[in-house]
């Protein structure tokens, strides 16, 4: 065969081959986030956390009272059982002191995400650089890598192993009652985590063909790290943040109950709120039932994204 | 010279044990003292069996492992002992082709990023304009349109895969580029469309290659020397031709026996050598010969204590037995195994060999996952394009295959169910020839 016929089957080849010159590649970024918009759960998930995002912004400006002031403080007896409950002027009723709950309410949604939100990004970052170490060392550091991963991994397990409530209560036992330490204690419980999935994702990437590519190109180590092996292990991280959210904000409450939260029992928090209804229970449930129901929404929408993300980023669907 | 020389390559994995600190218990000896010569601008085929060590040979010669033992020099540059810095540096001259096209590209990079990235760390073009026209040029020369350049692995065929993974290699211009399975993982179609272009960007860029493969069909076509591996070490080297012409050491005769003939009569008259017994652990390798476990010519004492060298027979023909001389002689008798006529009415006429050890040789017959490829060796070289559409045209054999088959089915249903599989499968890989055809015309 000459050169020339070669050359007109390559050439003929490319022709068969080609696709419409405007077309460009869609990312696996760009394709799961297609799937993603094409998900019930993932919308209804990212509408109630809209709102929830919505109301913890303008909430307490929104606020028909102040959310401390005991203006109907002659109306409700504790002591005799006597409360009030939804009425024209105060939509979700008063609570034992007097005070108003919708407006409370409104309120503490900010306090509710600002837990949420910080904890779990210092449980992220903290996770984030510890399993990524870890992972990149097991992955190209050879026996002495192995080795530091060694060490690393059996501290994120003395860490696991504690109860994460026990852990977080020993951390704001330690640090003093405010609402900074249960951010730091909720965030300190994701931690491993966030490390022990990044790291185990990035040994499973670390094994794959393309890191082996990328080694015989002569590619750096740092670079196959940064370039390779990280963003193809972040897909699981990213969605337990998602599902992490859901039980920082949980977790932030069961703090606040438990009394370690804010000092402040003034400034409301879903989670204070629910401690504090809980003496009243059987006299004014519905004191317990709307943080309750409010805490229960809102760590269902960030569920319901998390998993709708789970399944948008898994590359067996990739199609 | 030769530019690619191993000598006495040995590559262990250490097997380890423990709780807090790993012991050592022992080693896989994946590869046991290979060594070899690639002369500049040719071919070296490397086959054998699954687990036989030729894939970590590959590897080591770029350093993807750690070589235990021995040199590796390209052109008088001994990698083996090269720091890591300058190892990587290096690497821009040899360069690897892999096995599985989708799982070595990054599926979060677009092809423009996955080519650049080994120009990147080797300081190759100035800028992104500069490194862009290249890939174009060399995407061009692979066959792909140059609008993939924005496109992701996933959006490509599985050949279209391979050639970006080819496109990858080039682009650094190396020297040798060692391709690992370049095509078992792609159709039969595609397969002879990838095999074409490496030879032609052989002939385009004088690149030398070790070819990496299981099929006997493939390495035949493309090889100019092959060398036969059996846990971890070199049996058999012979140029290509040589090679197929007469095997001479016990495990290629066997390998080479288990390969079905495109042609009715020759293939009624082949026989097929039937090794007993499993692929030993290669962390437990046998003493001496490590094939006289299995070996049909296996003597007593020697084969059992003496681990043979590779030794030249003639005519660059090298050998690691000690009898090569003697069984091609026909002096030595078979002591084990048995050598059977391969087809299925040799199968019936003999009704001893159903017995359970004679199957479970069959099963385990390393060469038994290659007769399915084989009709592929039909048009093995370019040039005989031609034959093998005549023999297409007659379109006799796939025919007579596949009475065989139906034959082989009502005459006995128990003895060996992949016989009728081999022969379907023959015929589907006969009928994906004939479809390739007309593409191969144009």
């Amino acid at each position: 065969m000459s050169v020339a016929t070669k050359t007109d089957k390559i050439q003929r080849l490319a022709e068969l081959t080609a696709t419409k010159e405007t077309s460009t590649g869609a990312s696996l970024w760009r394709e799961a986030f297609r799937r993603l918009k094409s998900s019930k759960m993932a919308i209804i998930g990212a509408v109630i956390i809209a709102v929830f995002v919505v109301i913890a912004i303008v909430g307490p400006y929104l606020t028909p009272y102040a959310p401390t002031a005991q203006t109907w403080r002659g109306e409700v007896f504790p002591n005799q059982g006597k409360f009030v409950g939804p009425r024209g002027e105060n939509w979700f009723g008063l609570d034992h002191l007097g005070r108003d709950m919708f407006s409370r309410m409104l309120v503490g949604a900010r306090q509710t995400l600002l837990v949420g939100v910080v904890s779990t990004l210092i449980g992220l970052v903290a996770g984030f650089l510890i399993g990524g170490l870890s992972g990149a060392a097991a992955t190209l550091g050879g026996e002495a890598g192995k080795r530091v991963d060694s060490v690393i991994m059996r501290f994120i397990d003395m860490m696991l192993a504690l109860p994460s409530l026990l852990l977080a209560v020993s951390v704001a036992a330690v640090m003093g009652q405010s609402l900074t330490t249960v951010m730091i204690a909720v965030g300190v419980v994701q931690v491993p985590v966030f490390a022990r999935l990044l790291r185990g994702s990035m040994l499973a990437q670390g094994g794959a063909d393309y890191v082996l590519a990328a080694q015989s190109l002569g590619v750096r180590k740092r670079r196959i790290v940064t370039s390779q092996i990280i963003p193809n292990s972040l897909s699981p991280v990213i969605v337990q943040a998602t599902l992490s959210l859901a039980t920082a904000i949980i977790e932030a409450a069961a703090l606040s109950y438990l009394g370690l939260g804010n000092p402040d029992p003034a400034i409301p928090e879903w989670g204070v709120m629910l401690a504090q209804a809980q003496r009243f229970f059987d006299n004014a449930p519905m004191m317990a039932v709307y943080p309750a129901v409010g805490i229960i929404i809102t760590a269902l929408g960030f569920t319901l994204l998390g998993e709708a993300m789970r399944e948008a980023l898994d590359p067996k669907l990739r199609g | 010279m030769s530019l690619l020389e191993l000598d006495g390559v040995k590559v262990h994995f250490p097997i380890k044990k423990g709780l807090l600190f790993d012991r050592t218990v022992g080693h896989v000896y994946a590869v046991d003292g290979v060594s070899l010569k690639v002369e500049a601008g040719e071919t070296y085929g490397l086959v054998g069996e699954s687990g036989c060590g030729k894939t970590t040979l590959g590897r080591s010669v770029l350093r993807l492992v750690d070589i235990t033992e021995g040199s590796v020099v390209l052109d008088g540059t001994d990698l083996a002992k090269l720091p890591g810095e300058e190892m990587r540096r290096f690497r821009r001259r040899l360069q690897m082709v892999f096995q599985d096209p989708l799982g070595s590209l990054n599926p979060r990079q677009n092809i423009e990023s996955i080519l650049s990235e080994g120009m990147i760390a080797h300081g190759i073009g100035k800028d992104q304009e500069e490194r862009r026209e290249k890939i174009k040029a060399i995407l061009d020369k692979v066959g792909l349109p140059s609008n993939a350049l924005a496109r992701y692995p996933h959006e490509f065929s599985g050949g279209q895969r391979q050639r970006i993974g080819i496109a990858r290699a080039l682009v650094l211009e190396p020297d040798v580029i060692i391709c690992d399975e370049p095509v078992s993982a792609l159709d039969v179609s595609v397969q002879a469309q990838v095999i074409n272009l490496l030879e032609e960007l052989q002939e385009e860029l004088g690149l030398t290659y070790v070819v990496i493969a299981h099929d006997l069909a493939v390495v035949r076509h493309i090889s100019d020397t092959i060398g036969v591996m059996y846990l971890g070490s070199l049996v058999e080297e012979a140029p290509s031709d040589a090679l197929y012409a007469e095997p001479k050491h016990p495990y290629t005769k066997a390998l080479m026996s288990a390969v079905p003939v495109p042609d009715p009569e020759v293939e009624d008259k082949r026989e097929r050598i039937l090794l007993t017994g499993d692929l030993p652990s290669p962390a437990n390798p046998p003493s001496g010969c490590r094939f006289h476990t299995r070996c049909p010519w296996a003597q007593a004492e020697r084969c059992a204590t003496e681990r043979p060298e590779l030794r030249d027979v003639g005519g660059g023909h090298r050998v690691a037995c000690h009898y090569a001389e003697d069984i091609a002689s026909g002096k030595l008798r078979l002591t084990k195994g048995e050598v059977v006529s391969a087809t299925r009415e040799g199968v019936e006429d003999n009704p001893t060999e159903d017995t359970p050890e004679a199957e479970a040789a069959e099963a385990d017959a390393p060469a038994a996952e290659t007769p399915a490829k084989i009709p592929a060796q039909a048009e093995k070289p370019a040039e005989k394009a031609v034959e093998a559409e005549d023999k297409a045209a007659t379109a006799e054999e796939p025919a007579k295959a596949e009475g065989k088959a139906e034959k082989a089915a009502e005459a006995k249903a128990s003895p060996k169910p992949e016989a009728a599989d081999e022969a379907d499968e023959a015929v589907a890989a006969d009928e994906a020839k004939a479809s390739e055809e007309p593409e191969k015309a144009v």
